[in-house]
């Protein structure tokens, strides 16, 4: 019997997942993803309703990593919360720390001198680059480009160096104190940031070229999960996020704090607001953070890295307690009292890689505050899963998940 | 909110009393108004986006004991604003629910209702979020110890086949501050929770 050929018209798949209606197709199927799971970036766990390979419900469940830190916050000084801060997006602990310390300043009503203000900022943007690295690096690999992954933490190692030099840790920074911060630069160690940036550019310019005319990564991104403006704000979507959405909204330049008034930097804004224009947004916020970061380093001041006439709130030189009985009592009660606030309550954000991290704090004076409520960005983020996963296929999961860009630690608490 | 714009939303509501702030306007609104508050800032005074809601316990002896706090956000001028509103019961204490205006605030309520226990009437699904379904204490109340209090796991059978059960956190030497009770001179810095050391067993639920 002679072979014959049939032709079958497969017709266009991407257009038959668009027609997808509410008709069941096939037999529902319930599946459990996470809450270990490579592709959950973390403990997130999924609850999906699968009809053949689309989604038609999704559940997610959160709270694996809550460890309770605003009830941990009630209990401690002020200044024994900057540890639990790195905590929470666990990429960019810096970033966390100066959000803190900064709503912990407000709430005293303090200043800190110019040259803190440019080591914070210089902080900030470093981290905003090693978690968008990460963001990055990982989106490839879950889109099956492992070798993106590879590139961008070669370049998360440097600055780790970075960080370890500054701080005294590579990940778990605890760098600043409420007041200043806890040890001012090191020597040349600008110079080594400056050396970093200058091998770095190159180095985002070939990961550029690798993930974003790359055919398999558009086909797996392009028009997988828009979101529009209108349920970027419902949803308190922010930070890179939210632009990508088309929303013009950054507040490091719309509400400035930290001295960011003072820095030239554009703010990139996505025009779709699928998962492919919140790469884009990400991969073009790092060369800004470098040109923040260039800025910082030529402006860097001279003078003191901390608040010296906060006498109730930061601690003075190790040097002058040692020798002076006043700096000594100072030190003492400082360390067991805690840094002395006056009562009130402030909200303070700031604009973190992941979105805005918010701080409020309510204080009835004294050391310890009374309520402190910590606003996160991967959880609002997350939120919106329910709304935009029905219809997606399941192997948009991974996708939609890395173009968020969260963190468990951060959602959960 | 800038002071035009809270001379208007006043007159709008004489019954919002303005609340002491350190930073943003705050006005204090009562429960049954919050829905209706929310709604004329979110449509006439363009504040769009609901960007944290939470609660404040104020403790047991305390009545009103437990208020909602929400800060909207604007992207006129980028302002915010602090509405909070008590809860009227103590005992079973209860909020209308903001989920028609801003859908964010479905999961933010479930956190709410999960730390500290208080209702959402109108709310579509409200269940635990951080804790597990049928996990007994709301963490954020005051009186809630900060190790916690033993129980069940969340899975019975697992707890069946281990025997396994959550403990008090091990919390040996601190939280090290001094209690802020007397004044400075008079309290020598000690960890918050002394009631057991190594000597004394760790304390467990109340019954």
């Amino acid at each position: 019997m002679p072979a014959t050929t049939k032709e079958v018209d497969m017709q266009d798949v991407a257009a038959r997942g668009a027609d997808y209606g509410e008709e069941l197709h096939g037999e529902e199927m319930t599946l459990n993803m996470g809450p270990s799971h490579p592709a959950t970036h973390g403990v997130l766990r999924l609850r999906l309703k699968l009809d053949g390979d689309f989604i038609t419900e999704c559940d997610p469940v959160i709270g694996y990593l809550h460890r309770g830190d605003e009830k941990i916050a009630e209990n401690m000084t002020y200044n024994q919360f900057v540890p639990y801060t790195d905590r929470l997006d666990y990429l960019a602990p810096l970033a966390n720390n100066v959000c803190y310390a900064i709503a912990v300043e407000k709430l005293a009503n303090l200043e800190v001198p110019p040259r803190c203000q440019t080591i914070r900022i210089i902080c900030c943007e470093l981290a905003r680059i090693s978690s968008h690295l990460l963001g990055l690096g990982v989106y490839g690999m879950d889109t099956g480009a492992m070798t993106t992954f590879l590139y961008t933490f070669t370049e998360r190692e440097k600055l780790y160096s970075l960080f370890e030099e500054l701080t005294g840790a590579r990940f778990t920074t605890s760098y600043t104190r409420i007041g200043g911060v806890a040890r001012d630069i090191p020597e040349g160690w600008l110079g080594r940031v400056s050396n970093f940036l200058n091998q770095f550019e190159p180095k985002i310019d070939e990961l550029d070229n690798l993930l974003t005319r790359n055919k398999i990564f558009l086909d797996r991104t392009k028009d997988i999960a828009i979101i529009s403006r209108e349920d970027a704000i419902a949803y308190a979507f922010t930070g890179p996020n939210l632009r990508a959405s088309g929303v013009d909204s950054d507040l490091r330049r719309d509400r400035p704090y930290c001295g960011y008034e003072d820095y030239d930097f554009e703010v990139p804004i996505g025009t779709v607001g699928d998962a492919y224009d919140r790469y884009l947004v990400r991969m073009e916020e790092v060369r800004q953070s470098v040109r923040i970061v260039r800025q910082a380093i030529d402006k860097m001041p001279e003078g003191p890295y901390f608040a010296e006439d906060a006498k109730k709130i930061h601690v003075p030189p190790k040097a002058k307690v040692l020798t002076s009985m006043e700096e000594l009592i100072q030190n003492f009660m400082i360390v067991t009292e805690g840094p002395q606030m006056p009562a009130g309550e402030v909200y303070f954000e700031a604009e973190n890689p992941k979105g805005i991290l918010g701080f409020f704090i309510h204080s009835k004076g004294g050391g310890v505050p009374f309520r402190l409520k910590i606003r996160a960005p991967s959880f609002c983020s997350l939120s919106i899963l329910p709304k935009i996963a029905k219809g997606l296929m399941m192997s948009d999961v991974p996708v939609v998940l890395g173009s968020f860009d969260f963190v468990m630690g951060e959602c959960d608490r | 909110m800038d002071d035009a714009t809270a001379k208007q939303f006043l007159e709008r509501f004489p019954e919002a009393k303005p609340r002491e702030s350190l930073d943003y306007k705050a006005y204090d609104v009562p429960a049954d108004k919050l829905v209706e508050v929310c709604r004329v800032l979110r449509d006439d005074f363009g504040f769009t986006m609901l960007t944290d809601s939470t609660a404040i316990d104020w403790g047991e002896e305390t009545s009103p004991r437990f208020t909602g706090i929400y800060h909207l956000f604007s992207w006129l001028g980028a302002r915010y604003v602090r509405i909070a509103a008590n809860c009227p019961d103590d005992a079973a204490p209860a909020l209308p629910s903001l989920v028609e205006l801003f859908p964010i605030a479905n999961w933010q309520e479930r956190e709410t209702f999960d730390m500290f226990g208080i209702r959402f009437t109108g709310h579509p699904d409200l269940r635990r979020i951080l804790m597990w379904d049928d996990y007994p204490y709301h963490p954020l109340r005051k009186e809630f110890p900060l190790a916690g209090h033993d129980g069940d796991l969340p899975a019975a059978d697992v707890a069946e086949a281990t025997k396994a059960k959550v403990i008090p956190a091990p919390m040996m030497g601190g939280p090290f501050h001094a209690p802020q009770k007397d004044h400075m001179s008079k309290r020598e810095p000690r960890g918050a929770d002394q009631s057991w050391n190594e000597a004394k067993p760790k304390p467990c639920s109340k019954d």
